[in-house]
């Protein structure tokens, strides 16, 4: 929940909104980290070969470990309905239940599903009941979503379906009399860590959504707080609060030591807690980061925008000393990222530094022009872009691994600023490589 | 519907996209939902290119869905028509678009009122065409448009080059090791005496393609694509075609013979007979390679292949006739180029198999366990699974596939590498031997080095030390014990790892 004192400081930070056109990830790519966090689900994309193919070589090697995910890949006749898309998902979930087991079957609707209107909704309660396994539909679609969206779209089914079955319920039991439930698919030792930060104030987390295997899940009752841990989460938010009537508490995201500090003090407040010795906790791992610090002071950055975690790593990067040009962001929340926002402006005006322009929606094209003009020391953005931006002197990072590392948490703002100077370093080293090349031909 | 893993060929517009980015000055818009553009990414990491691809995307989104694109595709065409100035823009529907049956030659049509560019919709199914078949089919539409064009402004050049000339058609991005083939075959046909009039489509502009008809035949390098361009052009004036890879000292000498066939019925005679000799016994090693007596180990040994036609086909006929080892099975996942594939390998392998179906693969490698096999990463990953080495020959591969280094596979620098490559996926002769004269390598356990034995890991703290990646985890087991040490903790557990963590130390 926010304060009227926030959404007025929301306002004051500069919008746009451009034409959309911009490369990003298809949000079936959650598949690649959701199978791996729920350990005995198994991911059935429903797309067609299109689908198959992103997946394939965005998922690289991960493809060839026996995965528990697959494409139900459409052929004709399924799209001129000569298919009975019952039987045929009938048929493909028996292989599946037969060969690997799993504990709950999740179908990726596609935007062929969307087009065509297959009733997945409709057909997966039927299935589940004759199959005997839960079937948990999500539209991670790209009509809809960009790239981290699909997890929301998962996580917010989840949300929906979660013990409100008979059979989902046999064998869970109310564990922990605490009502915190945190939200966000993170690595299980981001898990460990960020529920030891909130014990260190005596706070227990009831579970987490999602948990390492399904049968784990949490208990949702109504008036239970819930907090997400990832900026990209606004739909699991709203599916929480409406359906199940949670309380959601509106925390800035714990990723970097600020963003983590503020994360704990939110939810200290709302549980009553006080926040004790933790500015000495961040002030140490302030501290320990001095070394990219120093590096990072005064550089300046651009985030084209694809993975809907910019709003958060560029307040970090602005905490770190560095200047940002520009956030470019798929899709903005402005209710759910409130506090993210808000703290963003406190970020800025804190070190001195401008408010960024935040774009929505931007067009990747005029990006490349504004960032000709603007020379920024580094550009965070797509592999579409990156090697062209290279070859032109502009230093970039891949955005898609910031998704794929810990990020969260005090422990793991070293990582994400490893990424960050890494091409900063090399374009050292390369100087260096340059000049020596330049004195032995002179 | 069916259940899939893994596939050899990609969708349709991934083949209309490899054509339209390959041309220079041709820009290609996609009619596709966000996500779709994946291809970018493809072409920018694995040939690491240095300029942008030409592929935009006109978004389809929950808008499009509901009230069609109506102006929106004729606005990205005539907008990039302004901002890239190419000689063409290719208008490419997608699996989804092709779904929604939007009027898209009325958008091309209308476009192309108002735009200095020349305006395309490719031509094809998607549900029913691959990559490869969408490529050649793309390739065929745009020689053909602009041949027709030419023919109407009366600037297509009929006259035949002077002295014979050749167009290479196929090659395009993301061709298997396809930038070092176009120079080996240049090399080639320089030294040949036969000029090269065009190279098609990678690195030309459409300007060219009207002086195709000067040219005295056509190369197809790759069964998979070009094949209808030269049919095409065969049948509209009437010029020969090659279509036999010229991959291996065998079809090398093949192939440089059609051509002596085709110039002497052009009325040049020429005898190579000589040229092939001399490259053969000198210039390229893998002929007397095989003789060698380092060779012989390789006798009898037996192999499977798999891949496109070109390379699966053109790997078994060298397996089998160049180097005496037994081909068990060979295949293609070009179900559309079966019957070709057939008769090229019918003679030189046990048994041929036709499928895009991965797991088959697999099963057919695990009931034969040949000494190695000759495939596409999927077979190196089947490879890896069974303890049975790989050579990779053909896509779909990865970015280790996209080398630096010259790496032909065709003419006879070509036959010089692929002689290495076969060479190097088998144990090495002495090697076994020794192997089976002693029974295996020392398979004793190497034991990690630790500071001491004093220190305990609990279970769960053991647990997550195995989720750490094994090149760094020796670093950090190391670290958290002296860690533990200096903090005279005796067992070590995940909060102490947190703590280790927190201090800096991993």
């Amino acid at each position: 929940m926010q304060t009227k004192q926030e959404i007025s400081n929301v306002n004051s930070i500069k919008f746009e909104c451009e034409t959309g056109n911009y490369h990003t990830f298809c949000p079936i790519s959650c598949v690649a980290w959701l199978y791996q966090k729920i350990e005995d689900s198994f991911f059935l994309v429903i797309g067609t070969k299109t689908c198959g193919y992103f997946l394939q070589n965005a998922l690289g090697v991960m493809i060839f470990a026996e995965p528990r995910y697959a494409m139900a890949e459409l052929e004709e006749a399924d799209i001129s309905a000569h298919l009975n898309d019952y039987m045929e998902l009938k048929r493909l979930c028996s292989i599946i239940k037969k060969d690997r087991n799993p504990s709950v079957i999740f179908w990726i609707g596609t935007c062929t599903t969307e087009i065509i209107k297959m009733d997945l909704e409709g057909i997966a309660p039927k299935l589940e009941a004759e199959l005997g396994i839960p079937i948990i539909v999500a539209r991670a679609n790209g009509l809809d979503y960009a790239f981290t969206q699909g997890e929301d779209t998962v996580l917010a089914a989840l949300a929906q379906s979660f013990g409100l079955k008979t059979f989902n319920q046999e064998g869970i039991k109310e564990t922990s009399s605490s009502n915190l439930i945190l939200f966000g698919s993170v690595p299980n030792s981001v898990v460990y860590e960020l529920t030891k930060e909130l014990e260190a104030f005596d706070i227990n987390v009831k579970g987490w959504l999602p948990a390492k295997r399904y049968t784990e899940f949490p208990i949702l009752n109504e008036k239970d707080f819930v907090c997400g841990v990832n900026p990209y989460l606004s739909r699991t938010a709203t599916t929480l609060m409406r359906r199940r009537k949670c309380q959601l508490i509106g925390a800035p995201f714990p990723i970097g030591p600020d963003g983590t500090r503020a994360w704990i003090e939110k939810i200290c407040s709302v549980f009553n807690k006080s926040p004790y010795g933790l500015e000495e906790k961040e002030n140490k791992v302030w501290k320990n980061l001095q070394n990219y610090t120093d590096l990072l002071k005064g550089k300046s950055i651009f985030f084209m925008g694809d993975n809907l975690l910019e709003i958060s790593l560029a307040r970090f990067l602005i905490r770190c000393g560095m200047v940002v040009f520009e956030i470019g962001i798929p899709y903005l929340d402005k209710r759910y990222q409130g506090a993210e926002l808000s703290l963003l402006e406190k970020t800025c005006e804190k070190m001195g530094v401008f408010l960024p322009i935040i774009v929505e929606k931007p067009d990747n094209y005029n990006q490349v022009d504004r960032i000709k003009d603007l020379e920024p020391d580094l550009v965070i953005t797509g592999m579409a872009h990156a090697n062209p931006l290279e070859a032109r002197g502009i230093n970039t990072k891949w955005s898609v691994e910031f998704t794929f590392s810990q990020i969260h948490g005090f422990t793991n703002a070293k990582n994400i600023l490893e990424l960050i100077t890494k091409p900063l370093q090399r374009q050292q080293t390369n100087n260096v490589f340059v000049s020596n090349l330049v004195n032995a031909t002179s | 519907m069916k259940l899939a893993y893994w596939m050899y060929a990609g969708p349709a517009h991934i083949g209309t996209l490899r054509i339209a980015s390959s041309f220079s000055k041709v820009h290609a818009i996609m009619h596709a939902p966000l996500g779709d553009d994946y291809y970018n990414v493809m072409r920018s990491m694995l040939e690491r290119k240095r300029d942008f691809t030409p592929v935009t995307a006109s978004v389809v989104d929950r808008h499009v869905l509901a009230r069609g694109s109506q102006e929106k595709v004729i606005q990205n065409i005539t907008r990039k028509d302004k901002e890239e100035k190419p000689d063409l823009v290719i208008l490419t529907p997608t699996c989804t678009s092709s779904i929604l049956q939007e009027d898209l030659q009325n958008f091309v049509n209308r476009a192309s009122q108002d735009t200095k560019a020349d305006i395309l919709l490719a031509d094809v199914n998607h549900y029913r065409v691959n990559e490869f078949q969408a490529a050649d089919r793309t390739l065929e539409q745009v020689i053909k448009f602009y041949i027709e064009k030419a023919e109407k402004n009366k600037v297509l050049s009929s006259q035949k080059t002077e002295y014979p000339s050749v167009n290479i058609i196929g090659p395009c991005n993301l061709t298997f090791h396809g930038q070092h083939d176009v120079a080996e075959l240049k090399h080639l046909l320089t030294d040949l005496g036969i000029t090269v009039n065009t190279i098609l489509p990678e690195g030309s502009s459409v300007d060219v393609i009207k002086d195709l008809p000067k040219a005295w035949f056509n190369v197809v390098p790759y069964r998979e694509v070009g094949l209808l361009t030269a049919e095409y052009l065969q049948k509209a004036f009437n010029m020969p075609f090659i279509d036999t890879p010229p991959i291996g000292v065998l079809e090398t000498a093949n192939f440089i013979r059609q051509i002596q066939k085709i110039l002497s019925e052009q009325g040049v005679l020429k005898d190579f007979e000589e040229y092939i000799d001399i490259q053969t016994r000198f210039i390229s090693q893998s002929a007397w390679f095989s003789r060698s007596i380092d060779c012989q180990n390789l006798l009898g040994k037996t192999a499977v292949v798999f891949g496109d036609a070109t390379h699966a086909s053109a790997l078994t006929k060298i397996l089998s006739e160049e180097m005496g080892i037994k081909v068990l099975v060979s295949g293609t996942y070009c179900k559309h180029q079966q019957d070709w594939f057939r008769t090229q390998v019918a003679d030189h392998c046990q048994e041929v198999l036709i499928t895009d179906d991965h797991t088959l693969v697999a099963d057919m490698i695990a009931r034969l366990e040949p000494s190695a096999i000759f495939g596409t990463q999927m077979e190196r990953h089947i490879g890896k699974r069974l303890n049975i080495p790989c050579g990779v020959i053909s896509a779909p591969v990865h970015i280790q596939n996209f080398p630096l280094s010259y790496r032909p596979f065709m003419g006879y620098e070509g036959s010089n590498q692929i002689a290495d490559l076969i060479y190097n996926s088998f144990t090495l002769g002495m090697e076994d031997h020794l192997l089976e004269i002693f029974g295996g390598h020392d398979t004793k356990d190497i034991e990690t080095t630790t500071l001491s034995n004093e220190i305990d890991w609990d279970s769960a703290a053991s647990n997550e030390l195995k989720r750490i990646p094994g090149f760094v985890r020796g670093k950090i087991k190391r670290n958290v014990e002296k860690f533990a040490k200096t903090n005279n903790l005796n067992t070590i557990t995940l909060d102490v790892m947190l703590a280790c963590k927190e201090d800096g130390n991993v």
